[in-house]
């Protein structure tokens, strides 16, 4: 495939049905109203010279390169800031416009460095195209005068260069910061020739707020913003369009390639997830897929004391069936398991479940959304009948009300929250629950209506008291919960209990009652309200109460059904949804149905050949219980890295080493591979061939840009093992599974890679009943027929802040980094987050004597590790916060056996613990005296 | 209260018994048996029917009342 260069237009579409028709060069077109001259003509195939427009960005109306003449107009208005009126008829090529444009651009080039052919863009500039376009063929001002050419280049950043001196000042880049990623980092600077573009202050552009997500390079129209990669390794010369392999958002990128080297990845523009815009991670953080720690051989060895030995592919996978089948044989066929991972593909996914299904013949098949997002599962089964959010992201748009509950969009899902602070400035309100101050509360042109800070592991409570407003205020949509739900009249009793007001659990909550109650009547008021939350609901030991509870609310108030409402989990990895999709819990098939349905059963059963169990296996605790019991003796570890991301790291190791056999595959020698037997090397996404299903259920395609660099797709692996096990299980490509999922999962019916190929994407349920996929649930009715209302009762978690262990610990993610870090940690990201810190309120830190930067001792009832401290008061007093992204801390060292009542997620956002000064951060150096 | 010393199956046993509290005490036996049977892999069933009759096991009344309910475990 060749470079992929998508149409730029100029000018955002502008939505709406009323239409104007208006003739451009003697063409007629029609577009919709407001809608620019230069965005009309572009649609009629008539591209009008341009620099400073871009359509990802609102019309500028600087550079003069777009002048057009207007019958009965004066003078030549700029096509980008004109919107089009009935009957205009425009003319964008005259001898006069044509003049007007070279001298314009003799402007621009006599303050631009003249090296095109030995400068990175060569070819792909916009400035040297419209150079070109124009005719311009001398520069009649010499370069003599007072220019630019001087400037320096600020090489801060890890990932790409500013170099002044190629700067028109055209501001995309500022306005791509502004408008697109939404943190106005960028200014220009100063007046007239000497207007320069500036990152925050003045200074670099890392010492800025920069936050790397790649806008301002995609926007720059010259070699100005350039990534470093294209300086180093030349132009790109093809495309492959894939999927990002970080958080839940799937954006689409395109891999831009020489050779098979992957030279840069550009977000696409007509992705769903992203539509063009990118983080910090997708946009620059793939180098971990080609760095020289990835392990590309298998390696077998007898115990974990001994050193790896590497093995042909063929005496790994008949290690690791022999020794499965020896195992089963002394121990039953439930002593062995496998685990799925969310960073896999759907099909790789569906191939270890139906390994451990059909070859293993048991259902100890478990996944990591396990330790994330099984709470989300459990509690939008229970109420709505489906395991999934309600909406597109696209639907945000039409939100009055957001409430953010116990995520951090801008962090761990930043291309979303450009989204969700896009809306906020055209007037959105915002409502945070969360106990830190997190980003979203304060930032540019942006401030939360309410920030409810309440304690860790007090969500519950804290909804009841919402839900308590709602019914006790007459703020229930009666209508819509008569016509669409069931249930009501109980859960109304249950809540309207005066033990949930919001003035009896303000002590529990830490949030004052008056501000439960303005904060309710703001959802409950909007025309559109939603719901975002993430794992600061779900990891708890209610979040499964808590997902419910949130349910009851979006119900009770009629936010449920249509675009700008809903209640949307923000998953942490890249295929959460897919790899709970494709049948990774114990006690599911494929498609969220239970193991003992028998008619379902009767389905796989048929197609695979084998008589599959009725029962529930293991889940990922269960297992490291069974383990330690000694019931539960081999495990297959799919891109999981267990031991730093799973609770109680001393719980974990122990089980793990009272196994007799574990298999990891991995793209590196990870953390638990340290208690492996066999180690199967994995694929980056760059090799995968599959596809993943984000947060708003879109199933992206994933395509590989290169052969596995291991010999060996992840799939074929698993296959392979099945087959040693005597099983046969073959595919001869992935496009085969994903054909087999349609046949089986009736979500899935109308879905291949044929399809995706054809339309882009689509969300389940994709079928008969909805060819081109749901973007929004529940609209005519819930999956499971009527919504189902569910008393949800505050227990409070048993973690309990102690005087021995006096502060809560929360855990969480950061920009730069991602999960266990197995990835990011082998990045130029590195140059953000180089360590896991322990964010505390000043006044906690006071009382132990501990400043910022000390190495503080972190201490739980089940283990002790040590980092450095940022003192912050984005903390309230008795809550530390930190990250779990460097095994060298392992955070999960000190969380605890504590998990959610119904699925077993644990509780990592409420530990209780002690931090003590263990060595003083140096002084810092006293300034020298003059003499 | 359990602690880190409490085996998971009685500590989860109770956790879901928390839950169901202020539920009359038939309705909510029959829930939890419910769930279990759908969520729990046989042999921690069989380990929660073993432990339920014995007495000082540290169950939650509720939990007991839904071990009676549960079938034999099998499989697994």
């Amino acid at each position: 495939m060749s470079l992929i260069k998508e149409q730029d237009y100029g000018t955002p579409a502008r939505p709406g049905e009323a239409t104007v028709s208006v003739e451009i060069d003697g063409k007629t077109v029609l577009v919709p109203e407001g809608t620019s001259v230069m965005r009309a003509a572009s649609e009629a195939g008539i591209d009008i010279p341009k620099l400073c427009a871009t359509d990802s960005l609102e019309p500028f109306g600087s550079c003069r390169l777009c002048l057009v003449d207007i019958d009965g107009r004066k003078g030549s208005p700029a096509s980008c800031t004109t919107p089009v009126t009935p009957g205009m008829k425009v003319r964008t090529q005259t001898p006069k416009l044509a003049e007007l444009r070279r001298g314009v651009m003799e402007l621009y080039i006599s303050d631009h460095p003249l090296d095109c052919l030995t400068c990175p863009t060569n070819g792909d500039c916009e400035l040297q195209d419209m150079a070109g376009v124009v005719g311009l063929r001398e520069v009649r001002y010499g370069f003599d005068g007072e220019n630019h050419l001087d400037l320096p280049t600020d090489s801060s950043n890890p990932y790409f260069d500013y170099d002044a001196s190629k700067c028109i000042a055209c501001s995309r880049c500022v306005r791509a910061c502004d408008e697109v990623q939404g943190t106005f980092a960028l200014t220009l600077e100063g007046r007239g020739f000497a207007t320069k573009i500036a990152a925050g202050a003045g200074g670099s552009f890392m010492e800025s707020d920069c936050v790397s997500c790649g806008a301002c390079v995609q926007a720059c129209p010259t070699a100005t913003l350039q990534e470093r990669s294209v300086v180093e390794l030349g132009m790109p010369t093809r495309s492959v369009l894939t999927t990002c392999a970080y958080c839940g958002v799937g954006c689409s990128f395109k891999a831009e390639l020489r050779g098979d080297e992957v030279v840069r990845m550009v977000p696409y523009k007509d992705g769903k997830a992203n539509e063009g815009h990118s983080c910090v991670k997708g946009r620059f953080a793939f180098g971990y897929a080609s760095h020289p720690d990835r392990q590309l051989k298998p390696m077998v060895r007898e115990r974990i004391t001994d050193p790896w030995r590497e093995v042909e592919w063929a005496e790994a996978i008949e290690h690791v069936g022999r020794r499965m089948l020896e195992i089963q044989a002394h121990h039953g066929a439930g002593a062995i398991g496998g685990i799925t991972s969310s960073r896999c593909t759907n099909e790789e996914v569906y191939a270890v479940q139906k390994m451990v299904r059909a070859a293993f013949g048991n259902n100890n098949v478990d996944t990591c959304a396990r330790v994330c997002h099984s709470p989300t599962g459990y509690g939008l089964k229970q109420t709505y009948g489906t395991s999934a959010g309600t909406q597109d992201f696209k639907s945000v748009e039409k939100a009055d009300v957001i409430l953010v509950i116990g995520a951090n969009p801008t962090d761990a899902h930043p291309v979303f929250a450009s989204r969700i602070k896009r809306r906020l400035r055209q007037g959105a309100k915002l409502i945070v629950a969360d106990p830190r101050r997190i980003d979203l509360v304060r930032s540019p042109h942006i401030e939360a209506q309410h920030h409810l800070r309440l304690m860790p592991g007090t969500n519950v409570a804290l909804i009841n008291a919402m839900a308590h407003v709602v019914v006790t205020e007459g703020l229930v949509d009666r209508e819509f919960v008569a016509e669409r739900c069931e249930d009501f009249e109980e859960w109304e009793r249950f809540i309207s209990g005066p033990e949930h007001s919001p003035e009896a659990v303000e002590e529990i909550t830490g949030v004052p009652a008056a501000e439960v109650r303005a904060a309710t009547r703001l959802y409950a008021s909007a025309s559109n309200a939603t719901i975002m939350y993430g794992l600061g609901v779900t990891e708890h030991s209610q979040g499964s109460t808590m997902v419910m509870g949130m349910a009851n609310l979006a119900m009770a108030t009629g936010n449920i059904g249509r675009e700008g409402v809903g209640v949307n989990p923000l998953r942490g990895q890249n295929n959460v949804q897919g790899s709970c999709d494709m049948g990774s819990f114990p006690h599911e098939l494929p498609g969220y149905r239970h193991v003992s349905d028998d008619a379902v059963r009767g389905v796989f059963e048929t197609l695979w050949g084998r008589t599959l169990q009725s029962e529930p296996g293991l889940r990922i605790p269960n297992m490291f219980d069974a383990a330690i019991d000694g019931s539960f003796r081999a495990l297959f570890v799919q891109g999981e890295d267990i031991v730093q991301s799973d609770p109680n790291t001393k719980h974990v190791t122990a089980a793990l080493s009272a196994l007799d056999l574990v298999v990891v595959q991995d793209l590196f020698l990870n953390e638990t591979s340290k208690y492996a037997h066999v180690f199967l090397p994995g694929t980056s996404f760059l090799e995968k061939d599959g596809t993943f299903t984000n947060a708003e259920r879109r199933i992206n395609r994933v395509r590989p840009v290169m052969a596995p660099k291991t010999g060996k797709h992840e799939w074929q692996i698993v296959c392979e093992i099945a087959q040693a096990m005597g099983y046969p299980m073959k595919y001869d490509n992935a496009a085969q599974i994903m054909d087999e999922i349609a046949i089986t999962t009736p979500t899935f019916a109308g879905v291949s890679f044929a399809k995706l190929d054809q339309v882009g994407s689509v969300q389940w349920p994709c079928n008969d009943k909805a060819p081109e996929g749901t973007p929004i649930m529940h609209i005519d009715g819930f999956v499971r027929g009527r919504g189902r209302f569910v008393d949800t009762v505050y227990v409070p978690t048993q973690e309990r802040s102690t005087r021995k262990f006096p502060l809560i610990l929360t855990t969480g993610r950061i920009l730069s980094q991602y999960n266990v870090g197995a990835q990011t940690r082998r990045t130029g990201n590195t140059a953000w987050h180089p360590e896991d810190l322990l964010e505390m309120h000043p006044h906690d830190a006071e009382v132990r004597g501990v400043r910022d930067g000390d190495t503080v001792s972190l201490t739980s009832r089940v283990g002790e590790t040590s980092l450095r401290v940022k003192i912050d008061d984005r903390m309230p007093v008795g809550v530390v916060y930190t990250t779990f992204h460097h095994p060298v801390t392992g955070a999960n060292v000190v969380t605890t056996e504590h998990s959610d009542w119904a699925t077993n997620c644990p509780e990592y956002k409420v530990t209780a613990v002690e931090v003590a000064l263990r060595n003083p951060a140096p002084a810092p150096a006293a300034p020298a005296m003059a003499e | 209260m359990t602690t880190t010393h409490t085996p998971p199956h009685i500590r989860l046993a109770n956790e879901i018994s928390a839950q169901f509290q202020q539920r009359d005490p038939a309705a909510a036996a029959q829930e939890i048996a419910q769930h279990i049977r759908a969520f729990w892999d046989p042999r921690m069933r069989a380990k929660l029917i073993a432990d339920a009759g014995a007495p000082g096991s540290g169950l939650d009344p509720l939990a007991v009342a839904a071990a009676a309910l549960l079938p034999p475990a099998t499989g697994g």
